[in-house]
């Protein structure tokens, strides 16, 4: 069958049989690797997508049923080369380990940010509940998100530069 | 191609795969093709039966597309939850929130975020896992699920629902397009109770409660079991129990006492039978107290 779905900004399509996976379509056809397949059983969130803005686990969707829709992969985190606050905070709170996890924690932190810019520790630990890290214990991914948290009130409190150069600000 | 290179990739066995924009068309197609078919919403229980090939249908007839089943509503004293209503859209609902909040309790235990950004309520009881929560629920609150067929429709009680593991009242050409749930005339109250290993996995023992008051006198006492026997199991003895009686410490052991011995669990990896039977006996009194307490709230 044939599919159609935009990813990471861009509309890709495939040619596929209805049994393939998402997980497996965004591995194999489109070469998209940073979705990882762990335990493939719906219970460790390493092939975490969002799906239309929502995580999802890509290798509990069949690639048909997101036809049409609209699909970020880690891949699409950065932008222009430059890492997104999520990512920036992995990397300065050291939020990883070996890695494996850490392409779904980043999803999932960078969903929970769209719906709840301010999440309190426990709301962070709700939302990564879903995936399974066997490294760090949490504890640096817990702050990590709560880095790019910061990162982004800040951002977003601060005059854009050019704001700035047109006189503008307060 | 590479990808697989390596790996231990599942993926299910070869099927067909329909996705209907209507429902009459997707009436047509289980007309004819039902008894080789699965009817698919979120597929988060599915999915992972075909991966394992536990489920090899000639057809997927995902109903993902069909539109308008996506809506909560509120029509002729009932709360209408439609087909593709799913558990995330159940944890938010504010119209089950203000008439049912057992609905968002029991929602925020399914599960982890993610499967409950996919997986939908109907999906789930027709699925009748017997350790599925809603199920539970579903019979504490007396539900009813509106099956459509090109014959027509019929309402099929929960309690009639359940028949075995995995297997349900529903014929083959048949969908559940909605679940109605009686929103109580007067004060109202309920609970759910579960205890987990850890997050994601299925019960090891849970109970839906729910209480309906007239005064200090219970009009209405609903128990659904999860994890506890081949179904959901409806505890008709204890409900009997209370109706008509005063919540009082020595009612609510009587008919914990009764749901216990309802419950026919057994032995696992998760806890004995014995173990799992105490645990319902222990749900339904501390369900029945937060049932109370809830109830009394809503005093208007």
């Amino acid at each position: 069958m044939k599919v159609t779905m935009r990813v990471n900004g861009g509309e890709r399509t495939g040619d596929v049989e209805p049994r393939v996976l998402l997980a497996d379509f965004l591995r194999t056809n489109l070469a998209l690797t940073g979705t990882h397949i762990g335990c493939d059983t719906t219970s460790c969130g390493a092939c975490t997508v969002l799906l239309d803005g929502e995580p999802v686990k890509s290798c509990t969707l069949l690639a048909v049923q997101v036809d049409g829709r609209d699909i970020t992969t880690v891949e699409g985190l950065a932008q222009g080369g430059a890492l997104s606050p999520v990512q920036v905070g992995f990397h300065e709170e050291h939020g990883l380990q070996c890695g494996f996890c850490t392409p779904g924690m980043m999803l999932v932190g960078t969903a929970l940010l769209e719906q709840n810019p301010d999440p309190t520790e426990e709301q962070i630990r709700w939302a990564i509940s879903g995936n399974i890290c066997r490294c760090t214990g949490y504890m640096n991914i817990v702050k990590a998100i709560q880095h790019a948290a910061n990162v982004k009130q800040a951002a977003a409190s601060a005059p854009s530069p050019a704001a700035v150069a047109a006189g503008g600000g307060e | 191609m590479w990808g697989f290179l390596g790996g231990q990739a599942m993926f299910p066995a070869a099927f067909d795969y329909l996705a209907p924009t209507t429902l009459g068309e997707a009436l047509d197609i289980l007309a004819e093709r039902g008894d080789d078919a699965k009817v698919m919403a979120g597929g988060q229980s599915l999915i992972p039966l075909l991966k394992l090939r536990f489920a090899q249908p000639a057809l997927v007839l995902d109903i993902g597309r069909l539109p308008k089943l996506n809506v909560v509503s509120r029509h002729d004293g009932r709360l209408i939850i439609g087909a593709l209503v799913r558990h995330v859209d159940v944890e938010r609902d504010r119209t089950l929130a203000d008439n049912a909040p057992i609905m968002a309790e029991a929602a925020h235990w399914i599960a982890d975020p993610l499967v409950r950004n996919r997986g939908t309520l109907v999906g789930s009881v027709c699925h009748a896992d017997p350790a599925g929560d809603w199920g539970a629920v579903m019979l504490a609150l007396n539900a009813e699920l509106v099956a459509k067929s090109k014959a027509g429709e019929r309402v099929i009680a929960a309690a009639e629902f359940f028949k075995d593991p995995f297997t349900t009242a529903l014929k083959p050409n048949e969908i559940v397009t909605e679940i109605r749930i009686p929103i109580p005339p007067g004060q109202a109250g309920g609970a759910y109770n579960k205890l987990e290993r850890k997050v994601g996995d299925f019960a090891t023992v849970a109970v839906a409660v729910q209480v309906e008051m007239n005064g200090r006198k219970v009009t209405r006492a609903g128990i659904g079991l999860t994890s506890v026997g081949p179904t959901n199991i409806k505890a008709t003895e204890a409900e009997k129990a209370l109706a008509g009686q005063e919540l009082t410490d020595e009612t609510i052991r009587e008919a914990a006492r009764l749901a216990a011995s309802a419950a026919d669990p057994k032995d696992d990896i998760r806890g004995s039978a014995a173990y799992k039977k105490d645990v319902v006996r222990v749900f339904v009194q501390r369900g029945l107290h937060t049932a109370l307490g809830r109830a009394q709230e809503k005093r208007t």
